[in-house]
């Protein structure tokens, strides 16, 4: 995620984004019997009896433990606990989702990567994420930089929490930073931060992700990334509001699940406040971008 | 040597000092003393024999250059042959088997399904410390069984890297008529390396699933049944963030299916003698693969499961997961055939070729299409195997009408469940016998990040062949159809029921045990002496072949009924299915899902039984 300077308009994304994710604290699928009762009704069956269930209170993991424990208990070896198995082994991984070509037009080209190494546990990761932008001549133009901390809260989501830093052609800022992650009913991929720096300004990002497989390894891939304001900073060119939106549609070849070549295109548009200072500075307030990339992890 | 041999001794003071410490001198007073012997000597007569027989074996644990797919690779083995040697045993000997290791890492070796002392059960960290790089440890135990087994490291992935071998034993008094006999061990390798492969998992848990759905597919549904119809077929799965193609973990994409250590193309063969019988022990010996099992043109006659002989019953195909072993007597007629056995998830097979003469070669059938999951895997309770073709099948039973249901569930089971339902003291505490308790009780732990979904309405029938078998034309053997010769050994009343689910988040790839991965969990303790039922439920999309070490598992049926001994049980997508232990071996006991990525994963119960 970037955050794009020259923004205007002020409103908080995550209140109209919260409600189409839903709970994210009970996101297991409980097969309750109105579920069966309807998709048998769509196969044209008659209702089951279902068999009584009683509900999370009545048994705990350790009800036959005997107070036991993997560390005591009767016929055990000597010393500290020998068996260790893969979860509580510590696992990492480095993902490039985008290392990309942008080619606005104009013979207008940047490079943007998209990185994150992680190293963790199923329940609990450090992410170290890194974004960013460099122009035609190699310049870093802007970049985010963060470090979070991510906690399994739910089957599907993670909640995030951590410290960014970003740099752009305005004095450097660093950001506190926490959101959400995980994956939505219908396979959608999101993440969402928001992000609160010194004087008040607070940040609001957006990312989803579809998968469209075309076949099992060409992929077609739209993305939606939004970004919001709570104040105006003439200085960093951040507008109060939504102050921008990308939609891209990328297709990418698998040549092996960890390697695969992609091409795109991209919408981006600069909303409100944050576009009138882009305006002013002399920027396009729309454009389309060509893309080519790759992205690989291991 | 003289190392070695004060290794052994150490291993052995230690050993009794634990035997001492822990009670029940009793028990294991017959392991006591352990033979020493020439290492070394023997190793060199036994050295790449691959069937060894009497009661004094000596293995020798090492790594090997295999080479499966055109690339040369470090495999472990035993004694240099992958699989190991077959140890051929006969009942009531004392057997002592001398395990050297010359790995630079520690190894193991389980004797999957044999009833003996905890200590020489072969697992790390709960019967022994393991045999560590350059040490000897030498098991011994007296066998009070006979039939088809099988061994393998219990040690990290070891297991899938080649260290198993067959174990057969014979039984004191033969009654059956002797038979000519192949063992058929069918396995699993992959040239990644196997934590690797976890890794990869971990991050992307379908990364070898190439059978995807795709917009293609959707498409070809959308021009059969229209949208809506292409759309409400895939609302669920889609809702609850499941593939309906997630059959297996791993596939073709990194394993080769080996038969007796050959791959397809190697083309394993074995002889036989026109117009004779031959008994075929089969043993599955995966890593993570099940495995289904023809003959193309022959009916096999299971007559064994798990080492157990069974009621003979014919069939066309079977399934069996790691772990697994059957026993089939075939007849044959023509000259050649091909042994068959196509991986669950359907991205390949292997084959051998059973023949009167060498160089003879049987058509091979092709890989069965994919067929997904229905919705009766995902949430029990009924099947909706895309059209209503499936009605003649057993899972359909429990859909239908109420009377339907009634019908087959003879017993009164809804007015009992009823009645048990609003009596909690009632299912802690089961009558004689009574069938075990259909009230479904998820644990606490389970309503959290470690799990995707809960059955409320589990299966529990026992004749479905599960997926990718039902509707095939061919009779396949179902667990149903398991009936042990002589029927149930301890007929006592169950003294109490434990209920334990099945649960993973395919999309973290964690599995567990009521949610809770072993590193977590508590023990489960069993009081020595008592009959206990255990309920398995399966909270997740995937067949879990669960063996429990050192005790037998009496499977039951729904109704209570005793069907077959087993050590391991392979319990289907949302099945829940219930057996009987006769709690008689003190000690510390290994129970977990035979899948070795599951296992790892921390589906894993240590069992406690004092």
């Amino acid at each position: 995620m970037i955050f794009i300077n020259n923004v205007k308009k002020v409103s908080l994304v995550a209140f109209f984004i919260l409600p189409l994710t839903g709970s994210f604290a009970d996101e297991t699928t409980e097969q309750e019997h109105s579920a069966v009762n309807d998709s048998m009704a769509e196969m044209d069956h008659s209702p089951m009896t279902r068999l009584p269930t009683l509900k999370a209170s009545s048994r705990s993991a350790d009800q036959y433990s005997n107070g036991y424990t993997l560390e005591d208990a009767p016929y055990g070896l000597a010393g500290p606990r020998q068996l260790k198995l893969a979860d509580e082994l510590l696992f990492w991984g480095l993902k490039a989702d985008r290392i990309e070509y942008v080619n606005s037009g104009d013979q207008d080209y940047r490079w943007i990567y998209d990185t994150q190494f992680w190293i963790g546990s199923d329940y609990n990761k450090l992410l170290l994420n890194a974004e960013g932008e460099f122009d035609k001549d190699g310049k870093l133009e802007e970049s985010s930089s963060e470090v979070l901390w991510s906690y399994a809260l739910s089957t599907f989501w993670n909640t995030q929490l951590g410290v960014n830093y970003t740099t752009s052609d305005a004095p450097s800022q660093t950001w506190l930073g926490a959101g959400i992650s995980g994956l939505a009913p219908y396979w959608f991929e999101i993440d969402m931060m928001a992000y609160v720096t010194k004087g008040g300004q607070s940040a609001y990002q957006l990312e989803v992700e579809y998968e469209l497989l075309l076949t099992q390894q060409l992929i077609l891939q739209p993305r939606i990334e939004l970004a919001a304001f709570s104040k105006n900073d003439d200085q960093q060119g951040q507008g109060k509001g939504l102050s921008e939106m990308i939609a891209g549609l990328r297709l990418r070849y698998e040549i092996s699940r960890q390697i695969a070549p992609y091409i795109g295109v991209e919408w981006q548009s600069t909303l409100g406040n944050s576009a009138d200072m882009r305006q002013q500075s002399g920027e396009n307030k729309q454009q389309t971008n060509w893309i080519a990339g790759l992205s690989f992890w291991f | 040597m003289s190392h070695n041999i004060a290794e052994c001794d150490t291993a052995r003071r230690q050993f009794m000092k634990k035997t001492l410490t822990g009670g029940s001198l009793l028990a294991v007073a017959t392991l006591i003393p352990i033979a020493k012997a020439n290492n070394d000597d023997v190793k060199q007569k036994d050295e790449k024999k691959s069937v060894l027989t009497g009661n004094e074996f000596f293995l020798t644990i090492v790594e090997s250059k295999v080479n499966f797919t055109g690339n040369t690779r470090v495999a472990t083995t035993v004694n240099g042959l992958l699989p190991g040697p077959t140890l051929r045993m006969k009942e009531g000997d004392t057997i002592t088997v001398h395990v050297r290791n010359e790995l630079d890492e520690d190894t193991s070796i389980h004797w999957h399904g044999i009833i003996l002392p905890y200590q020489m059960d072969g697992v790390p960290g709960i019967s022994f410390t393991g045999i560590k790089a350059g040490q000897t440890f030498t098991y011994q135990f007296t066998l009070a069984q006979s039939g088809t087994y099988w061994y393998h490291s219990h040690s990290a992935f070891q297991e899938i890297t080649g260290l198993y071998g067959a174990l057969v034993i014979e039984p004191a008094e033969q009654v059956e008529p002797v038979m000519a006999e192949q063992v058929i061990v069918l396995s699993d390798w992959t040239d990644e390396n196997p934590m690797r492969v976890f890794g990869k998992l971990k991050t992307q848990s379908d990364y070898y699933n190439y059978n995807q759905a795709t917009f293609f597919d959707f498409m070809s549904d959308v021009s059969k049944v229209g949208i809506g119809g292409a759309v409400s077929k895939r609302k669920m799965w889609n809702e609850m963030r499941m593939s309906p193609t997630d059959l297996g973990d791993l596939s073709a994409a990194t394993l080769t299916f080996l038969m007796n250590g050959k791959t397809a193309d190697d083309n394993w063969s074995g002889l036989f003698k026109a117009g004779e019988k031959l008994r075929l022990r089969f043993i599955n010996g995966a890593g993570n693969s099940f495995f289904d099992v023809r003959i193309p043109g022959l009916k096999m006659t299971v007559v064994g499961a798990d080492g157990g002989d069974l009621e003979p019953v014919e069939v066309d195909e079977f399934r069996f997961g790691p772990g697994e072993t059957y026993d089939v007597i075939i007849e044959p007629t023509e000259s050649v055939y091909t042994l068959f056995a196509q991986s669950m998830e359907r991205s390949g097979y292997v084959r051998g070729t059973l023949a009167i003469k060498a160089g003879l070669n049987a058509p091979v059938p092709e890989v069965d299409a994919v067929q997904p999951l229905t919705m009766g895997d995902m949430m029990g309770g009924m099947d909706m195997s895309n059209d209503m073709s499936a009605m003649d099948h057993s899972a359909m039973d429990m859909s239908g009408d109420m009377s339907a249901m009634t019908m087959n569930m003879p017993g009164d089971m809804n007015a009992m469940t009823m009645e048990m339902s609003g009596d909690m003291s009632a299912m802690d505490m089961p009558n004689a016998r009574s069938k075990a308790s259909q009230t479904v009780r998820h644990a606490q732990q389970e309503y959290g990040a470690s799990v995707d979904a809960r059955v409320d309405t589990p299966r529990i029938t026992l004749d479905d062949p599960g997926v990718g078998l039902r509707n095939n034309g061919r009779r396949v053997l179902t667990l149903a159809d398991l009936k042990s010769k002589g029927g149930e050994i301890d007929t006592r009343p169950v003294d109490r029921e434990l209920e334990l689910h099945l649960t993973g988040n395919m999309e973290r790839y964690t599995w567990s045990f009521d949610g809770v991965e072993f590193g977590s969990s508590t023990p489960i303790h069993l009081n020595y002496g008592e009959r206990v039922r255990i309920i398995l439920h399966n909270d997740t999309m995937m067949t879990h072949p669960m063996h429990l070490h050192g005790m037998w598992s009496d499977l039951e049926d729904s109704d209570g009924n005793f069907l077959a001994r087993r050590h391991t049980i392979p319990i289907q997508p949302a099945q829940r299915v219930s057996f009987l232990v006769t709690v008689d071996a003190r000690g510390q006991w290994a129970w977990h899902c035979h899948l070795l990525f599951h296992m790892e994963a921390g589906m894993f119960r240590k069992v406690v039984v004092s």
